[in-house]
């Protein structure tokens, strides 16, 4: 395929969507699918045959668009009219109310406009836009015109420059510059090289990446090619975790898409730049994702981090230059390369551009899915795009970057986003999971679960972790029974520290965040199971019977 | 033989490395102590124990001396409160990670655990210790495979590897579940791979593998690999 | 000056290092003249007493008259020494803990199993604890001088140091085992 031919497809998709007045899209995400999203597709396709209307309006699955706590979710276009809680049976009338009679169905209607008030879609800027399943619904929203560009008007010094520019840090949680790190394997000489994406997203509570995958996975596609242009690369993987099925489907259906277009593979676009992609499955291990882990598990090996240095850059697979990204990381260089990394840069804040995507969970009023522009605070993502903590019960506190993160009390609401707050704060951004905890839950058993996950995910390779995780597992189940003492806490605080400072990886070395925050922000609550022997959310069964006092 | 043309400064000291030594080696050539535990010369370095993190001036993250390589006007500080500190925990940790009762084991006198306790004076552990009962496997006409003694340094696995290039042993689960396995979970006399060269019992830092009826003393060969290594590059 | 209260117990070890102590030999005789021994073994007091200066505790806890006898030491005691292996990590008397069911484990073996008369558990004896306990898992302890059984110099250094004011250093000095 010639570059031209992309432009060429643009314009035929869009000629066919014009032919069509309306267009319903049914979202087949994984959060829809449990609720019969599927179901739903075919309810509505069922209905518009019936009611023949087949040339009027056409009926296609889409990606999600965030609002998963009202799922299953239906789009009607034009107008992107976002229909609630639908379920087979109501197809039929929608498509007849909406569609024949010109009238929008209150009743279904998704009211909470805030929700998407603050939010700045950009990586999933085609979530609830386009089918997923289809190449040409991507290219038709202008997919694939960044590679084009890259390979045809720039050369890989220039790509990195604009990605440089741009100021994007990567998203799986450590906010190292990207522009930087694919200018070190650029710069790297050896050869061959490859390029992974990780779409491990171990956490728990977290979908961003699973939702991007399975609502755009070219945009993950083109990124990656960009990036292999860039730094030189013939070969990448997708590293993902087999817990995700339609996720996988969805890539290896959109891979094949793009090979058969030519836009991955040898010769792409007419040039000399090869570039093939292969998924990786992983076997469900938090760990896994972590850089160097994900290398020992595509070399077919146990997923255990390894020292760095050598940093991957230099050596990473079978030994070999190596650029690693988060998939959102990858999926906004599209953007970059399209709108320039001036234009980028002025999004966010200066110096942490770009949006986030977040999954808000727990105690709010509207979880779900959602892309705010970094330097928002906690505070309008918790109260007005969450909607706050439900009626009748109070904010307690914020855990903020998935199981390692920190938990940050009502007082550190007005922190903004970015990555250099959250850390200073003693939390972390992660791979961007935003738990809300209300007064309902106790602080020690919210930490002691954290730790738990961190304790049973630790590799074991190094002592910190393995062996220091569970006696602060330990530790924490003694205060909640009642029988920790004062220098229980003293000894939490110093194991935290060790595991903080000297494990190998970045699994131990973010593990005692919630401790560490918990302690610092609630240690009255830890006080008051100590010395008073009572749960301030009534939670902990507190056995003791004497309260040893002086 | 590449020159030692690296200059850096350790404890405040100037030394000189080749440039493809580690702080650990550099530090060792000029005889500056730093404490290793899964560290053994020949092979493989590992960094699991973190017995060796160093310091490295404009660096927030402690570094293992074992793995990171000299580069020119680094600053290492080998020995400081803090880092004696997380030494000491850690010590603690493995002592309290599985049963170590010195007393009644057959590296008691012989063991780099012990021996490390001793240097650093752990005298006892802050955390409780585990009384968890672990499998020991004595199948093996001369070895004994004692879970409750190891600490998962993987020594044997990598000297099983890279020396007698069997690789019979590896490390099955993980976290604190993690254990050693002979070829695919197998009892060690079942197991097919097994040359019964015993370079795993001689490489062993505490009493996890032992030869059944000889003193310690007597089968541990901590230089063994450095020395086939040095030999193989004759 | 009045001489230092020094007091020794022997909880649920093998007396070893009381052993360990006697073979200070003849500097016993040197510490004669600081210390006054007021409780011990090898003494013929009763009762703990009050206001002991030092406290070496020998064995590990294990069993509930244990427990009480060493709450009350402490209580009495100002600097209570963890003496030995079984009063550092619990040792030999505490690898019980590693059954499930321990007490009735290490009850049956030694009371029915590997006996040929009268084969019953006993019934006049304090209850044994579910696990065996190093001291400072049921009070505070405020040295440690480990060793199966510490060595008669090493205990020697550590009381002259205590009695001259200074915190001994064990780096180097003491072994496990
Ligand atoms: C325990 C652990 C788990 C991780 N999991 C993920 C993950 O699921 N996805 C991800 O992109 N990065 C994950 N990371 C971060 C990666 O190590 C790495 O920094 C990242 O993939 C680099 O890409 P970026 O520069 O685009 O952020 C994890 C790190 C750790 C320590
Ligand atoms: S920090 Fe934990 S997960 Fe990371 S290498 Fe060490 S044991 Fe493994």
């Amino acid at each position: 395929m010639k570059p031209e031919e992309i432009q060429k497809i643009a314009e035929i998709e869009h000629d066919m969507r014009m032919a069509y007045k309306y267009r319903i899209k049914v979202c087949c995400s994984s959060g829809c699918i449990p609720f019969g999203a599927q179901k739903l597709l075919k309810a509505f396709e069922d209905a518009v045959k019936e009611l023949g209307l087949q040339n009027v309006c056409k009926v296609a699955r889409t990606g999600c668009v965030g609002t998963c706590s009202v799922a299953p979710v239906v789009l009607i276009d034009p107008g992107n009219h976002l229909y609630q809680n639908v379920k087979p049976e109501d197809a039929k009338r929608i498509v007849q109310e909406h569609v024949v009679n010109g009238r929008i169905l209150e009743e279904f209607v998704y009211k909470n406009e805030a929700y998407f008030s603050k939010q700045y879609r950009l990586v999933l800027r085609n979530a609830g836009k386009i089918d997923p399943l289809r190449i040409e619904d991507y290219i038709s929203v202008g997919g694939y015109s960044a590679l084009a560009k890259a390979l045809t008007q720039m050369t890989p010094e220039q790509v990195i420059y604009e990605v440089t520019v741009s100021g994007l840090r990567g998203r799986g949680g450590a906010g190292f510059p990207t522009g930087q790190k694919w200018n070190f394997v650029a710069k790297s000489t050896a050869k061959p090289k490859y390029v992974v994406a990780n779409l491990d997203e171990g956490d728990p509570g977290v979908f961003a990446n699973r939702t991007l995958a399975e609502a755009d996975p070219h945009a993950i596609i083109e990124g990656m090619t960009i990036a292999a242009y860039a730094v030189g690369a013939e070969k990448g993987y997708i590293y993902i975790r087999s817990e995700y099925p339609l996720a996988i489907q969805t890539l290896k259906k959109a891979i094949e898409q793009a090979k058969s277009y030519g836009l991955i593979g040898d010769n792409i676009l007419g040039s000399t730049f090869n570039f093939d992609i292969e998924l990786r499955l992983g076997a469900g291990a938090f760990v896994a994702g972590e850089e160097t882990a994900i290398l020992s598990s595509i070399e077919g090996l146990r997923a255990t981090p390894r020292p760095r240095p050598p940093y991957p850059a230099v050596s990473g697979l079978w030994g070999k230059p190596t650029l690693i990204n988060n998939v959102e990381t990858l999926a906004n260089v599209p953007l970059i390369i399209l709108n320039g990394g001036a234009w980028f840069s002025k999004i966010g804040t200066p110096k942490c551009t770009g949006t986030k995507c977040f999954s808000l969970t727990g105690k709010v009023r509207n979880p779900g899915l959602i892309e705010v522009p970094m330097g928002i605070t906690l505070k309008e993502v918790v109260y007005e795009i969450g909607g706050g903590v439900p009626e009748g019960r109070k904010f307690k506190a914020v855990l903020v970057g998935g199981p390692s993160g920190g938990c940050l009390p009502e007082s550190m609401l007005s922190l903004p986003i970015d990555y250099e707050s959250l850390t200073q704060a003693g939390a972390i951004m992660g791979s961007g999971g935003i738990v809300v905890i209300d007064d309902e839950s106790c602080i020690v058993d919210t930490a002691r679960f954290f730790i738990d996950f961190c304790m049973d995910e630790s590799c074991g390779k190094c002592v910190p972790c393995r062996a220091g995780l569970p006696k602060v597992r330990e530790i924490l189940d003694k205060i909640m029974v009642g029988e920790g003492t004062e220098e229980d806490l003293k000894v939490l605080e110093e194991l935290s520290y060790l595991i903080k400072d000297a494990s190998l990886c970045g699994l131990g070395q973010t593990a005692p965040n919630p401790v560490l925050t918990t302690l610092n922000y609630f240690k009255k609550e830890y006080l008051s199971h100590i010395l008073d022997g009572k749960c301030p959310a009534g939670k902990c069964n507190i056995k003791r019977m004497e309260v040893v006092k002086k | 033989m590449s020159e030692r043309t690296v200059k850096l400064v350790i404890d405040g000291r100037e030394v000189f490395a080749k440039p493809t030594d580690t702080i650990l080696k550099a530090a060792k050539d000029n005889g500056i102590y730093i404490p290793t535990l899964c560290y053994l010369e020949g092979l493989t370095a590992y960094g699991g124990c973190r017995l060796c993190v160093v310091e490295v001036k404009g660096n927030p993250k402690l570094m293992t001396s074992c793995t990171t390589p000299v580069s020119n006007n680094m600053e290492v500080i080998t020995n400081s409160p803090r880092l004696n500190k997380y030494r000491k925990q850690i010590i603690e940790l493995l002592l309290a990670e599985r049963t170590h009762t010195c007393s009644v084991c057959v590296a008691n006198g012989s063991c780099e655990l012990q021996e490390l306790a001793t240097r650093f004076g752990v005298d006892h552990t802050s955390v409780s210790r585990n009384w968890k009962r672990f499998e020991i496997d004595m199948t093996h006409e001369r070895f004994v495979l004692d879970h409750n003694r190891c600490i998962l340094c993987t020594r044997c696995i990598r000297v099983c590897d890279e020396i007698e290039g069997v690789h019979v042993l590896d490390v099955k689960r993980r976290g604190k579940d993690s254990s050693i396995v002979i070829d695919l979970d197998e009892p060690w006399a079942a197991s097919y791979s097994c040359t019964s060269c015993g370079k795993c019992s001689a490489v062993c830092p505490v009493g996890a593998i032992y030869v059944k009826l000889k003193p310690l003393s007597e089968t541990k060969k901590k230089e063994l690999p450095e020395f086939v290594v040095e030999r193989r590059r004759r | 000056m009045a001489k230092v209260k020094v007091a020794t117990v022997w909880l649920s070890g093998c007396s070893g290092c009381h052993m360990s102590f006697l073979d200070q030999d003849e500097k016993i005789i040197e510490l004669a003249e600081k210390i006054e021994l007021v409780y011990s073994p090898i003494v013929d007091i009763k009762d703990f007493p009050e206001n002991v200066d030092i406290t070496f505790v020998e064995g590990a806890v294990a069993n509930e008259e244990q427990l009480h006898q060493l709450k009350t030491i402490r209580e009495r005691t100002k600097l209570l020494i963890a003496f030995g292996d079984c009063a550092v990590t619990g040792n030999v008397v505490a690898l019980r803990n590693m059954f499930q069911d321990s007490v009735k484990e290490v009850l049956e073996r030694a009371y029915v199993e590997n006996v040929d008369h009268s084969k019953q558990y006993p019934t006049q004896v304090p209850k044994l604890l579910e696990n065996a306990h190093p001291l400072h898992e049921v009070v505070k302890v405020d040295f440690y001088l480990p060793g199966c059984p510490p060595s008669a110099e090493l205990i020697n250094y550590v009381l002259n140091e205590i009695l001259d004011g200074r915190k001994p250093s064990l780096e180097g000095r003491f072994k496990f085992g």
